[in-house]
């Protein structure tokens, strides 16, 4: 893999370069934490964060977009006929600064959204016209268990470009034909030869001090429905539960949403909104019954999709890249680490399982 | 002196022993620091989980709305409050809980302890003598607690429970209105200019992304169909435009008027760090000064605006 | 790339008042657009997003059948905001369809079997595009006796009830229409729930026959066990369910049981499926 040294002094000459093709989003300080937002002219990344707030998934899926739109004029040719909205644009984006296990979580939510049946072009076309520009991660948080959830501090398998800040310069890890094009957009073409084991023992550093263990290796192999009917695991936690959708909208790997009409003036849109399976309303029906009718079932859905159902529809990991931000930002702390650990060492037989976070 | 967990775990267990009550309500710690958990016990092993602390900032009263138990419950003054208007409301009965007040020194505020630690806390001291001391990987720092508390605990006039079974600790001496001035905020907001105030509120929910954890934190907001929910008919649109934003916080806020204890559980529980109580503290000030009214404090009177005098002094009630 | 949420444009062709209290219409519906209708190319079980332009969709299933041709059939129960607003809507309006989604009875399999039905209250839909389908001059040779067994709260309840007379009168095809009371003499059908008469009526299980069940979950919950007796194995019940849903293609996320999206794996699933997934239905 090629790997360019960039001169910090040089950082910001490129990032100028490539604005002309590129809209630009970076980690921005607003108020009191740091979020992923659009950089405005001259405005630089903050990359001296940890890792936003909210995840970035809002880059690609926002949380309100309009994807349909009509004339609600009756003397109009598209009165009430549905179409694409013309004004929609897919310009190539750069997101600079991504954490690796947002990158990760992109492959993990496009499953739901490309399958073989149909294809979402909205989250597709954003996909496909972004760039990732990640920074790897020297100093995860106490709540981060990315290395327990198929990612790492510097897995770069999901990024078109990995940095790695080494004081007065990046290492850039060029990824992918994604990389290549925007590394020349910038003209960062300073090849760093010999430093392969560095950047290995970077690695290791960095994945030391995840301090979190989070067991999945029995999730697969658990009987779906007696972890359905585990009442030891979901009971406690559920009590605490206040249902709000904090957990799934800070969440980078949560994917579910809603469908609105709304009619402004003479125009129809159908919206699409973020959803949340901790509401009641999420599930419930016209004639008011609710197959997840209690707090139970709803804070039960969310862990056993993650964890369960995901798991055993794609074989292909958890629903979770351990990035932390529900545990962090729980109002009443569930913390899917401890949840996690409890369903992966479920005995059906005893009805117990061990509750530990690390 | 024994500390307030000791002699709550002493009251529980005592409780379920001699089966006055079916279940205990308190908190359990937390897996990560400054975040303890609503927890019930119902046995002796369970209660041996109980912790307090400054970290116990969710109001409890938010989990025993329309319970059927024989409940045992800890409550500050704001908690106790809430129960009250629980009570009042009809959201629970008196002869069903057992309340184990707790006189408050309390809660930390953890945007503010987060927003002064040197990297993540990993973990916090509380010193139980007026100091905090917050760790972290390469980092100690002790502050003192009356800097580091929640604004509403740090204006708090009714800190000692206002109905209660039995006390876990002796009261604390209540702070005089005169000298805290719970509503200097409110006060700053009110002398802004109608287009300041505009962009007041309009900074104040930019971040908002509707996941109702204020809401849902509130022991006010028990409504089984809350109206931004309604969708025949729907009031509300459910996108983050502002203007949906702005109404769903703006009535939440009135139709807490008058029965908000300002527990400060909706901004405690705020992921991106509203301080909904620039809404709610104000028509709390507005309850005071029209109605001479605080909410729940007592378990009779029902909160000024679900309810009408004949001898009302205003014109337009005749 | 095709984009699956766009509905194709529809014309409400021909509303009719189904039952006595008007709480069901059903609605013809034909395609703007000739072409959109070889695309809307659907099997008996399947359902359809209807969309309502500001007002929003609803998932039906589709009660034509694709043996008909030229339009398609909706019966709608008037119960939400969108069904509400479909009821006042008139002929000549414009609106539009997405679909077809989820899967369909299993036909392949159903070949060279004997065919129960079993219907109760408006859960009727697909079953009449079923029993179409099935009599079909180039279909009925294919399946061996079907049995139909249909009932409602009362007579004015009943679906479809022409055409349920002439199925009655129908040497290939035996039908049980049952009402739960009546107190008309003319009556000559069956006075019973749907379970009873099953069980009166109903064939015995064999290897080679299947039950359709669809209906509110009281006839399904007490029907289960009746076919149980009657020696159905779960293999050979198979069920249709609904779930809230808006998306319609598996991605939205709420109709699921388990990791079975009621929308695109479903709605049909046999009883022998569901017993493995958690009853969120």
């Amino acid at each position: 893999m090629k790997v360019i040294r960039i001169d910090k002094n040089d950082w910001a000459e490129g990032i100028e370069k490539i604005r002309k093709t590129y809209s630009l989003i970076g980690p921005v300080k607003e108020k009191f934490y740091h979020i992923f937002a659009n950089l405005g002219s001259g405005q630089m990344p903050d990359m001296e964060f940890t890792n936003s707030r909210i995840s970035p998934k809002y880059i690609i899926y926002p949380q309100s977009e309009i994807i349909l739109k009509c004339s609600m004029n009756a003397e109009e040719e598209d009165y009430k006929i549905y179409r694409e909205p013309e004004d929609k644009e897919y310009k190539e984006k750069a997101v600079l600064g991504i954490r690796p296990c947002d990158a990760d979580s992109l492959p993990v939510v496009m499953r739901n959204f490309d399958t073989d049946e149909y294809k979402d072009p909205y989250w597709l076309r954003a996909f496909e016209t972004t760039t990732l520009v990640g920074l790897a991660c020297d100093a995860p948080c106490p709540s981060c268990f990315c290395t327990s959830a198929g990612s790492g501090p510097y897995n770069h398998k999901n990024l078109d470009v990995m940095l790695i800040d080494n004081k007065d310069h990046y290492l850039a890890e060029i990824i992918t034909e994604k990389g290549e094009k925007l590394a020349e957009a910038a003209g960062w073409q300073d090849k760093a030869e010999g430093i392969a084991d560095e950047i290995a023992k970077r690695k290791s550093d960095a994945e030391s001090k995840i301090e979190s263990n989070v067991h999945t290796d029995n999730l697969a192999k658990q009987p779906l429905l007696d972890l359905y009917e585990a009442t030891s695991i979901w009971e406690k936690a559920a009590f605490a539960c206040i249902n709000c959708g904090t957990c799934t909208y800070v969440c980078p790997t949560c994917w579910c949403f809603d469908i609105q009409d709304e009619v402004y003036g003479r125009e129809g849109f159908r919206i699409r909104n973020w959803d949340s399976c901790m509401y009641p309303l999420f599930t419930l029906h016209a004639s008011a019954h609710n197959p997840r009718g209690t707090k139970l079932a709803r804070l039960r859905q969310r862990f056993m999709h993650k964890l369960k159902y995901y798991v055993d529809k794609y074989e292909n990991g958890i629903q979770c890249t351990g990035c932390g931000r529900c545990v962090r930002l729980c109002p009443v702390n569930i913390d899917i680490r401890r949840i996690c650990n409890m369903m992966n060492s479920y005995d059906p037989e005893t009805c117990t399982c061990e509750a530990t976070v690390s | 002196m024994k500390s307030y967990t000791d002699n709550i775990k002493e009251i529980s267990k005592r409780l379920l022993k001699e089966d006055k009550v079916d279940m205990v309500i308190g908190y359990r710690t937390g897996s990560v620091p400054l975040m303890h958990q609503p927890f019930f016990a119902q046995n002796q092993e369970e209660v041996d989980e109980f912790v307090w602390d400054s970290n116990c900032g969710l109001n409890l009263a938010n989990y025993i709305t329309d319970r059927t138990e024989r409940i045992g419950i800890l409550a500050t003054g704001c908690n106790s409050r809430n129960i009250a208007v629980h009570i009042v409301e009809g959201k629970i009965k008196r002869e069903q809980l057992y309340i184990i007040g707790i006189p408050c020194k309390g809660m930390v505020d953890r945007h503010k302890l987060s927003a002064m630690a040197d990297g993540d806390i990993t973990s916090v001291e509380d010193e139980n003598n007026g100091s905090i001391t917050i760790t972290g990987q390469n980092f100690s720092k002790t502050v003192d607690k009356a800097e580091v508390l929640q604004e509403n605990c740090s204006v708090c006039v009714h800190r000692n429970p206002v109905i209660y079974d039995e006390l876990a600790a002796e009261e604390v001496t209540e702070q005089k209105r005169d000298d805290v001035d719970p509503y200097a905020r409110v006060k700053e907001i009110e002398a802004l200019s109608p287009e300041e105030k505009w962009a007041h509120f309009d900074d104040l929910l930019s971040d908002c992304i509707r996941c109702y954890a204020c809401r849902n934190a509130c022991p006010l907001c028990y409504c089984p169909l809350c109206f931004v929910d309604e969708s025949n008919p729907q009031w509300v649109g459910k996108s983050i435009d502002h203007t949906d934003v702005r109404t769903f916080h703006f009535l939440r806020a009135y139709h807490c008027a008058g029965r908000c204890t300002d527990c400060g559980a909706c901004v405690r529980s705020c992921p991106v760090g509203i301080n909904v109580r620039d809404f709610t503290k104000k028509l709390e000030k507005d309850c005071l000064e029209l109605f001479d009214w605080e909410a729940g404090l007592n378990t009779e009177q029902r909160p000024p605006l679900d309810t009408y005098r004949p001898d009302d002094p205003e014109e337009f009630i005749k | 790339m095709e984009n699956p949420y766009i509905p194709y444009p529809v014309r409400i062709d021909e509303i009719k008042t189904e039952t006595e209290d008007k709480s069901l219409k059903t609605f013809k519906f034909v395609f703007l657009n000739p072409e959109d209708e070889e695309k809307f190319s659907y099997r008996a079980g399947q359902f359809a997003e209807l969309s309502i332009p500001g007002i929003g969709e609803i998932p039906i299933g589709i009660a034509s059948s694709p043996t008909e041709k030229g339009f398609v059939k909706f019966t709608i129960f008037k119960t939400g905001k969108v069904t509400s607003y479909l009821h006042s809507m008139k002929e000549g309006d414009i609106m539009g369809i997405r679909g077809p989604l989820g899967n369909w009875y299993p036909w392949e399999t159903l070949e060279g079997k004997n065919v129960v039905i079993i219907g109760g209250g408006f859960a009727f839909t697909t079953l009449r595009s079923s029993i179409i389908y099935m009599l079909d001059p180039e279909n009925r040779q294919k399946f061996k006796d079907i049995h139909v067994i249909y009932g409602a709260r009362s007579p004015g309840m009943l679906l479809y009830k022409d055409e349920l007379e002439s199925w009655a009168a129908r040497d290939d095809l035996n039908m049980h229409i049952t009402v739960d009371s009546c107190d008309d003499p003319e009556w000559t059908h069956h006075t019973g729930f749907v379970p009873t008469v099953t069980e009166q009526e109903g064939p015995a299980g064999t290897e080679d026959t299947y039950a359709i069940v669809c209906g509110p979950p009281i006839m399904i919950k007490f029907t289960q066990p009746v076919l149980d007796k009657l020696g159905y194995s779960e293999d050979r019940i198979i069920m249709s369910l609904e779930n809230r849903m808006k998306c319609g293609i598996g991605m939205c996320g709420r109709c699921n049981i388990g990791k079975e999206f009621v929308c695109k794996d479903g709605p049909v699933f046999t009883l022998q499926q569901l017993n493995q997934t958690p009853k969120e239905y």
